[in-house]
């Protein structure tokens, strides 16, 4: 007997099925199907400014920085001011997303390169699919327009999130993901990132930067 | 080989811990796991219900856990990645190895998991001359030390910064001697710079999973560092190592299970990285490893389904319920003897090695049930620890002196009045015993009680005789 | 955590014969806090009996001795029968009473109904005087500054918190300190105690410490095992804290010798 089919069979048996009872299956196929919510805190819900201010303030609690742009044209600029005020260099890596392309950066005096880090970068730039209102959690998802690496490499890690991408929760975002890639599909990645990286394994000292950036600068735009 | 197992030798242990100043010394941090986690639940309105929704859903999924599987299989191939089947932990080393053999890899970083502890991963990768790095620093300070984890969250809680520091000077020759690392913030910087090298010549990465999500063929890590996410997007490839008993329905079902995870493990509202992984990469991408391989682990886990123990897989290892207990709180981690401390090692470790082996454990509790206050899938960790109990008193495995003093105690007990002669005599001697200072600082058969502490004297009559020579004056 | 609602039902009669389930520590060691829980109904309005005893049967219980436990457990309902509550100085033995009596008896054709009515009608002593009772104030005096160790099974199996804060802060001239970590457990868990001596040592360790850092002069407890547990260990540490059961300060029966402490002639 295979192991897989070891596996099975120890569950069946400890279980007291066959596998075939259609009751059973019909519940499996509903659940998977209607995927239902449970319980969804209110914490993040309300109308676009209303889940900004909550977005914010969770973001913030999580030691990642925010600030707003009305335009798009406003973020290069924006992204230089924090650059410069941390005594950071000015270049950035980014993929590409055209959304990011599109951005006046010749209006900076940043040094802006494409592609995916080799692990050299100080500073990386990626634009969010979604942000969650309920936890301050950017979503983002691999691919050339951000790629993955660009997450976790970078000393300090900006992201541009539009206003509006702002769900209340986490059910808002998957209900936008299979709205893009299909119900039961996904890309390779799908991070959900809530403040800088950090760690607590020295004496529960709270520390920055254990692995992934030290910063998260959060730009909201519109 | 089979991972070692100390825990019968508990007491020993314990002793050991308790004795060990340094230990007591960093345990002495942990205590604010307690308050964060009931500030953060405090704040949210919710989380008693979406503790009761978790519990529901882990137990529909255990009851429909095949069909779940093969649901959570299919999702995986059809993204393009591969799915193996072991029975125990030689099989899941062995796939592993064999793995990482023919994609010919010299060295691999891994992310955190409890499995890989459970299967003793690392030493059979050596073994086969792939150098294993541990990522997560308290693993990868563990890791230096030639240590197991002492805990499932933070497995180097039992060391001080300064334990650290001399783990550092001693392997990470290359760096300036004269550097300082006093502050734990340097601690870190240096970790950070040393494994960066690591992340980006691995050649293959290898986690673990919180969840397993059957809808999408995803598995989802929850860290905070970020070691994870390197150790699983830069190599060639990712292999994820999981139990059973990690597969959730869907996406929205994983995502009641994390509202609870966070909050009862540090207090945080949610992790700061949580990673939905789906297959390879695609042709598209950037980055990405090019081959995804989860290897599904039973080890005894399909046996505890449908029987007294059950409840256990509910368990989303959060850490709360060692967090919350007397008993870990005084000896640490690793005075457990095995891979899972706490409560939760109490009631998993008879199940995964035995009763034999695992005994101990479950006895070594004051059933304060704090652990089953705050677990967030309300797993009635007291309750399966008396059950672990009566399965060693019916095959007698308990100590002969307990069986013995309980057949004696039960003798006198159900007969009312014998009992109170007894009792009454007893008081009465011991009342004199005290010879009037009220206490005892030594009795026969109480060594383990009047070594550490005085014993309080009867008052001299017992309370039903004097009730009832009162009695003739009152009713 | 469920806290013990007020039965519904019937109106509780106007004299409720209440059977004292003094527990095995009580009988022998220390009867005050027997007759402290018979002043404390009496005046509640109760009429008090006393069935011939024995044990509740937990140690056989925890040690995983079941047909023990079964055994003296069916002792007890029959014992209690006649009464129309069961009433229990102890958070533990409450417990045992109330929330694993049924588990005992599961399935079991006649003895599963008796032993949900038995849990049913039991209680533990000053979650009866507060919710049942109706108690708001009791009539006693106490000059001095005491700590509450809440006991872990009371607290958690039967949801006792506030009752006694509520009937303590009625008493005059009693001041009550919070004791830090009041809900972490003494480490006394029955035969945990002894079988288990350093590692509960350790734990009352840190109990002590908390319990000196308040400055009161006694701790109190609902539970007698947790009560001598905590005064060994200050006596042993030196410490003048005395250790009184919750129901001997209610009662107005505090001047007699505290747990572990002797006559004063005989005291060094």
């Amino acid at each position: 007997m295979s192991s897989r089919a070891a596996v099975f069979a120890g569950i069946r048996r400890s279980l007291g099925v066959v596998g075939d009872e259609a009751t059973r299956r019909f519940e499996v196929e509903t659940r998977l199907k209607q995927a239902p919510p449970g319980v969804v805190p209110k914490r993040g819900q309300g109308d676009v400014s209303a889940r900004l201010a909550t977005f914010k303030a969770e973001a913030e609690r999580a030691q990642a920085s925010v600030t707003e742009v009305t335009e798009w044209a406003e973020a290069p600029a924006e992204i230089a001011r924090f650059l410069r005020e941390n005594n950071c260099p000015a270049m950035l890596r980014m993929g590409d997303d055209p959304l990011l392309a599109g951005m006046p950066w010749s209006e900076t005096s940043l040094a802006v390169l494409r592609g995916a880090s080799d692990g050299g970068d100080v500073n990386a730039v990626s634009a969010a699919f979604a942000g969650i209102a309920e936890t301050g959690t950017l979503v983002l998802v691999s691919g050339p327009d951000n790629p993955t690496s660009l997450n976790f490499l970078a000393e300090n890690h900006i992201v541009v999130v539009p206003r509006d991408a702002i769900e209340a929760d986490y059910e808002g975002v998957f209900a936008k993901l299979r709205g893009v890639y299909g119900k039961g599909q996904a890309p390779r990645t799908v991070n959900f990132i809530t403040g800088p990286s950090r760690s607590a394994d020295i004496e529960q000292t709270l520390l920055l930067g254990a692995h992934g950036p030290k910063r998260l600068h959060i730009v909201v735009v519109g | 080989m089979t991972v070692v197992a100390t825990s019968t030798k508990f007491k020993e242990n314990a002793h050991e811990a308790l004795t060990d100043a340094r230990l007591q010394g960093a345990m002495g941090f942990s205590g604010n796991f307690v308050t964060r986690r009931a500030a953060a639940a405090a704040r949210l309105p919710e989380f008693e219900a979406l503790r009761d929704s978790a519990r529901a859903i882990k137990d529909h999924t255990l009851a429909h856990l095949d069909l779940y599987l093969e649901a959570y299989e299919a999702k995986v191939r059809a993204s393009g990645g591969e799915v193996h089947y072991a029975q125990d932990a030689d099989e899941a080393r062995k796939i592993i190895v064999d793995l990482c053999r023919s994609l010919g890899a010299k060295s691999v970083t891994k992310g955190k998991s409890m499995i890989a502890e459970e299967i003793g991963l690392n030493h059979a990768l050596e073994e086969a001359g792939i150098e294993p790095f541990e990522t997560d620093l308290g693993e990868y300070i563990i890791q230096l030390r030639g240590e197991k984890p002492s805990h499932i969250l933070a497995p180097a809680i039992h060391l001080r910064a300064k334990d650290v520091e001399q783990e550092f000077r001693k392997a990470h020759r290359d760096l300036p001697p004269d550097r300082s690392l006093a502050e734990p913030e340097q601690l870190v910087a240096e970790a950070r710079q040393v494994l960066r090298a690591k992340f980006l010549t691995a050649d293959v990465g290898i986690t673990g999973a919180n969840f397993l999500v059957a809808e999408t063929g995803t598995s989802v890590i929850v860290t905070n560092e970020g070691n994870g996410d390197l150790t699983q997007t830069l190599p060639e490839a990712h292999i994820v190592i999981a139990s059973i008993e990690k597969i959730v329905p869907t996406l929205e079902d994983a995502a009641q299970l994390m509202r609870v995870l966070a909050r009862s493990a540090t207090g945080q509202d949610a992790s700061v990285y949580t990673t939905l992984s789906t297959g390879p990469r695609r042709p598209e991408d950037l980055d990405g490893p090019r081959a995804y391989h989860v290897v599904i682990l039973d080890n005894g886990r399909s046996n505890m389904l449908g029987g007294e123990f059950e409840d256990m897989l509910r368990c989303i290892r959060c850490g709360a319920c060692m967090n919350h207990c007397p008993v870990y709180q005084a000896v640490g981690g690793h005075a457990y003897g095995w891979v899972y401390p706490g409560p939760m090692g109490a009631v998993l470790t008879p199940s995964l090695i035995g009763v034999a082996e695992g005994g101990q454990l479950p006895n070594a509790s004051t059933f304060c049930g704090r652990c089953e206050a705050v677990c967030p899938v309300r797993i009635p960790l007291p309750g399966m620890m008396r059950h672990w109990r009566e399965r060693e008193f019916e095959r007698r495995l308990s100590p002969a002196p307990l069986r013995y003093g309980l057949g004696f105690w039960a003798f006198f007990a159900s007969r009312p009045t014998l009992y109170r002669l007894a009792t009454a005599l007893a008081a009465r001697a011991m009342h004199l015993g005290g010879r009037g200072k009220g206490r005892f600082s030594w009795l026969p058969f109480a060594g383990g009680w009047t070594r550490y502490r005085d014993l309080a004297a009867p008052e001299g009559a017992t309370f039903q005789s004097r009730w009832r020579s009162r009695s003739g004056a009152v009713q | 955590m469920n806290a013990m609602a007020p039965p519904s039902g019937p109106t509780r009669k106007a004299q409720p014969r209440v059977g004292l389930f003094v527990t095995c520590l009580v009988d022998i060691i220390r009867p005050t806090v027997g007759f402290a829980a018979v002043k404390l109904l009496e005046d509640a309005g109760c009429k008090v009996v006393v069935p011939s005893q024995t044990c509740c049967g937990q140690p056989a219980y925890n040690s995983g001795d079941r047909t023990n436990s079964k055994l003296l457990a069916r002792q007890a309902i029959d014992a209690f029968e006649d009464c129309d509550y069961v009433v229990v100085p102890s958070g533990s033995c409450g417990g045992m009473l109330i929330k694993h009596y049924p588990d005992l008896f599961v399935g079991e054709p006649d003895l599963a109904g008796r032993a949900e009515r038995f849990a049913e009608k039991s209680y533990e002593l000053i979650s009866f005087l507060v919710d049942v009772m109706g108690v708001d104030k009791v009539n006693a005096r106490y000059e001095g500054t005491v700590a509450y160790h809440d006991s872990c099974a009371g607290l958690r199996e039967l949801g006792v918190k506030r009752q006694p804060r509520r009937l303590l802060a009625g008493v005059e001239g009693l001041t009550l300190v919070e004791l830090n970590e009041a809900e972490t457990c003494c480490g006394f868990g029955g035969l945990f105690a002894t079988k288990y001596g350093e590692l509960s040592n350790a734990i009352v360790g840190r109990k002590a410490e908390d319990i000196r850092a308040t400055k009161a002069d006694t701790v109190l407890a609902g539970d007698l095992g947790c009560l001598m547990n905590m005064a060994g260990k200050l006596s042993r540490e030196g410490s003048p804290i005395k250790a009184r059961h919750v129901a001997e300060i209610l009662a107005g029966m505090a001047d007699g010798p505290a747990i572990g402490e002797g006559k004063p002639e005989a005291a060094r």
